[in-house]
């Protein structure tokens, strides 16, 4: 196998990157490598860090928003265990995040490879990519306007081809579906082109020996394109898995027209708890149990599509 | 896409925002005695009132200025709440009845039962009732400022004939008169109306009646006025009371009234509602009557509407015509670094010479009668026919308050969910509404 195409192991890594050289290196570098992180470090911990503390000790306390938040231990991870609605919360974000990741990343992937086997056309990546540079709230209220029942421009279409029209964003059981198609739309053009970079990382020489030896595109893409991108295919699924759980501005636009809490997701029912219920020691343990569930879904995606390894060793 | 990072530091973040900009609260005060206090409203219409007002005020307290912010409703509490917690919230801010007790019971507010009776202020010279709202346990947190109530209002084209419809009857059995008026006004593709036994429900073009199902535990615009008509109390007392009455028969039979609407054809199916307001789809033409609000005045009566209304009473029920009234105040905030001059502006914010000058305006009802006359005398100069608001609110007997105890946002949400599971049919009115009056109660406990 080339040697180029070999993903280094840690213990490479680390035999390549801590070169005797470093005891040659004057101290000042060091300094400097530290002030030019400064930045970044300052505003992870300011940022990130403290509030993720903070978190922590608000979710073991009765904060409210309004008062002297006071240790209440595990109270709060108690209740949540008999919450009908936060398990309902939870049940209705995985519906929408099998419904967003299957549809965007089958769409991703057949726009990428479309766009890698046929065309380089700048314009259409561009294109692409509009969808995603529209504000989240504005791609709601646009949606929510097209499919009104009563003046949308798509249920008049509906009618117009003489079918029913539809309640979608009204209907309990078209709202998360509806929401769900909403951001696939906001989202694939961003996918596709994260995959159509690691496409073009993939050897064109691969693709002419294949050709020659007479095999299809669709067994190209299967044999090919689908193994070599499984880093990239993998951190795009990790990326958009953490990012549907965290779907919340189209939720909240359209909350006050979808029925019966049918769009209610865990986060809309953790800004719900803490800023329309003051319960923020609450909504702080439902955000805690979130992080513990993100980072095992993580783990176990990384580890199912072995991340780290491309096929081409 | 959202960054790959710890899921709770968005939320956080916004805590600790809000923690790191508490420096200070809203107003100031210069060195030689001059205060700036911060006033907040959310209405953009009665902005002009209130800045009359404070100009007012600050002619004859040279000393003073209020300087005020206008933010819109969807966002006031919000900011409010956000404000509050990082303790730079606005001296005196606009309150209302059912967002007042979490600051109540957070000690956001100031007790101003003893400035009231310093300066002996008179709580009788408001519409009966209002004063008493933003009492608790004999410490007062609020001086009315306006009121409101509900009415019928009807597309004039929709409902060519007016006769009767100050006299409609209703109760949730076969929906009385008002029922058949609604029918009268629903017409289906082929231009029949809804008395027509050829009526088709399946095709309807304009419906009889536009009902609101995003109106929380309250229902004041539709579902709770006709159930009180209907003989319904939302608490055990009010304000202030410990247990709601949401399994009550008389609530159950009017939901199933409503649902009946829908399945004659005489009011959308909910779930092929309009995502719009119901301003917006009375304007599109595709409704005859709806319950508003005297604050939607000025949208139905004014120059932008696309359509022609009238207004007329709500229909009367077996207990009688009964329309929620509710009220707002203005409330000082337990922190100010000025109360005395805060007080001040509240005390006039709650006198005829601020509430005439309201009137005149005639955006609202002002909470003292003078500045009502006013606002009555505005509206009627400007060929307004807006007396069956008043006229609800003088009769005896005739009106309740909406609902005030603690928990009142997930009291709303809990049964405002119950409601519109019964409407989709997924539960049955009875059912629905004692699991959602179990779980309120249970909060309140």
């Amino acid at each position: 196998m080339k040697r180029g195409w070999i993903v280094t192991t840690t213990e490479d890594r680390v035999a390549v990157t801590a070169p005797p050289a470093l005891k040659t290196r004057p101290r000042d570098d060091r300094r400097v490598a530290w002030l030019f992180l400064a930045p970044v470090l300052i505003g992870f911990a300011v940022f990130y860090l403290y509030p993720t503390f903070r978190g922590v000790w608000y979710s073991l306390t009765d904060y409210s928003l309004l008062n002297t938040p006071s240790f209440v231990g595990v109270e709060n991870y108690d209740k949540l265990i008999g919450d009908a609605q936060f398990w309902k919360s939870l049940r209705i974000t995985a519906y929408y995040v099998v419904l967003n990741i299957a549809s965007q990343t089958v769409l991703a992937l057949g726009l990428a490879a479309l766009m890698h086997r046929l065309t380089g056309s700048i314009m259409l990546r561009a294109t692409l990519l509009l969808p995603w540079l529209v504000p989240n709230v504005t791609v709601a209220l646009l949606w929510m306007w097209l499919l009104d029942t009563n003046l949308g421009l798509v249920n008049h279409l509906l009618a117009a081809a003489g079918l029913d029209t539809q309640g979608f964003l009204v209907s309990p059981t078209q709202a998360l579906p509806t929401i769900a198609i909403i951001n696939s739309w906001a989202y694939t053009g961003y996918t596709a082109l994260l995959l159509y970079a690691g496409m073009l990382q993939i050897p064109v020489e691969l693709y002419e020996s294949a050709g020659l030896d007479g095999a299809g595109e669709w067994r190209m893409f299967r044999r090919i394109t689908l193994p070599l991108l499984r880093p990239i295919l993998a951190l795009v699924l990790v990326v958009s898995l953490i990012g549907s759980f965290q779907i919340f501005d189209t939720v909240a636009v359209t909350e006050k027209v979808v029925p019966v809490g049918a769009g209610r997701v865990i986060y809309f029912y953790i800004y719900q708890q803490a800023f329309k219920y003051f319960h923020m020691g609450y909504a702080s343990a439902v955000a805690m149990v979130l992080v513990v569930i993100l980072g095992l879904l993580t783990l176990v995606q990384l580890r199912l599509l072995r991340a780290s390894h491309s096929d081409l060793t | 896409m959202p960054r790959f990072g710890t899921a709770i530091a968005a939320l956080t973040a916004v805590a600790l925002s809000a923690t790191m900009v508490a420096c200070d609260s809203g107003s100031s005060a210069d060195a030689d005695g001059r205060v700036t206090l911060d006033y907040w409203l959310w209405d953009d219409q009665q902005l002009p009132a209130y800045q009359a007002c404070a100009d007012a005020f600050t002619q004859a307290n040279p000393d003073v200025t209020v300087k005020i912010t206008q933010t819109a409703w969807a966002q006031y509490w919000q900011n409010l709440t956000t404000n509050l917690a990082g303790g730079s919230a606005p001296d005196v801010w606009t309150d209302h009845a059912s967002y007042y007790p979490q600051f109540v019971t957070s000690n956001q507010i100031l007790d101003i039962q003893p400035y009231v009776d310093k300066d002996q202020v008179d709580v009788g010279q408001y519409q009966a009732g209002l004063a008493d709202l933003f009492v608790k346990d004999g410490k007062r947190y609020g001086l009315p400022k306006d009121w409101d109530t509900m009415a019928l209002v009807y597309n004039t084209k929709l409902v060519n004939d007016a006769t009767g419809l100050d006299q409609l009857t209703w109760n949730p059995a076969d929906g009385g008169t008002f029922e058949k008026a609604i029918a009268a006004a629903t017409v289906d593709a082929n231009g029949k109306n809804g008395l027509d036994p050829a009526f088709d429900r399946a095709h309807v073009k304009t419906y009889g009646f536009l009902p609101e199902w995003a109106d929380g535990g309250q229902g004041q615009n539709g579902w709770g006025d006709l159930a009180v008509a209907n003989g319904f109390t939302f608490l055990d007392k009010n304000p202030w009371g410990t247990h709601y009455n949401y399994d009550d028969p008389k609530l159950a039979e009017t939901i199933t009234w409503f649902k009946h609407l829908i399945d004659a054809g005489y009011a959308p199916k909910f779930d092929k509602q309009s995502t719009l307001s119901r301003d917006a789809v009375m304007d599109s033409g595709a409704g005859a009557f709806t319950i508003v609000g005297s604050w939607t005045i000025g949208t139905y009566l004014g120059t932008s509407a696309k359509q022609k209304y009238a207004f007329a009473p709500l229909p009367t029920g077996p207990a009688g015509r009964r329309t929620a009234i509710n009220g707002l105040s203005d409330a000082i905030y337990a922190g100010t670094k000025h109360p005395d001059q805060a007080w001040a502006w509240v005390k006039f914010l709650g006198s005829a010479d601020c509430q005439n000058l309201v009137g005149d305006k005639a955006v609202v009802f002002p909470a003292i009668k003078s500045g009502t006359d006013k606002a009555l005398a505005a509206h009627r100069a400007a060929g307004r026919d807006v007396h069956v608001f008043t006229d609800e609110a003088t009769a005896p007997g005739g009106t309740f308050f909406l609902p005030i105890t603690d928990h009142g946002n997930e009291v709303s949400q809990v049964v405002q969910d119950a409601i519109q599971s019964v409407v989709l049919g997924q539960a049955p009115a009875a059912d629905a509404l004692k699991k959602a009056n179990d779980q309120v109660n249970g909060l309140l406990q």
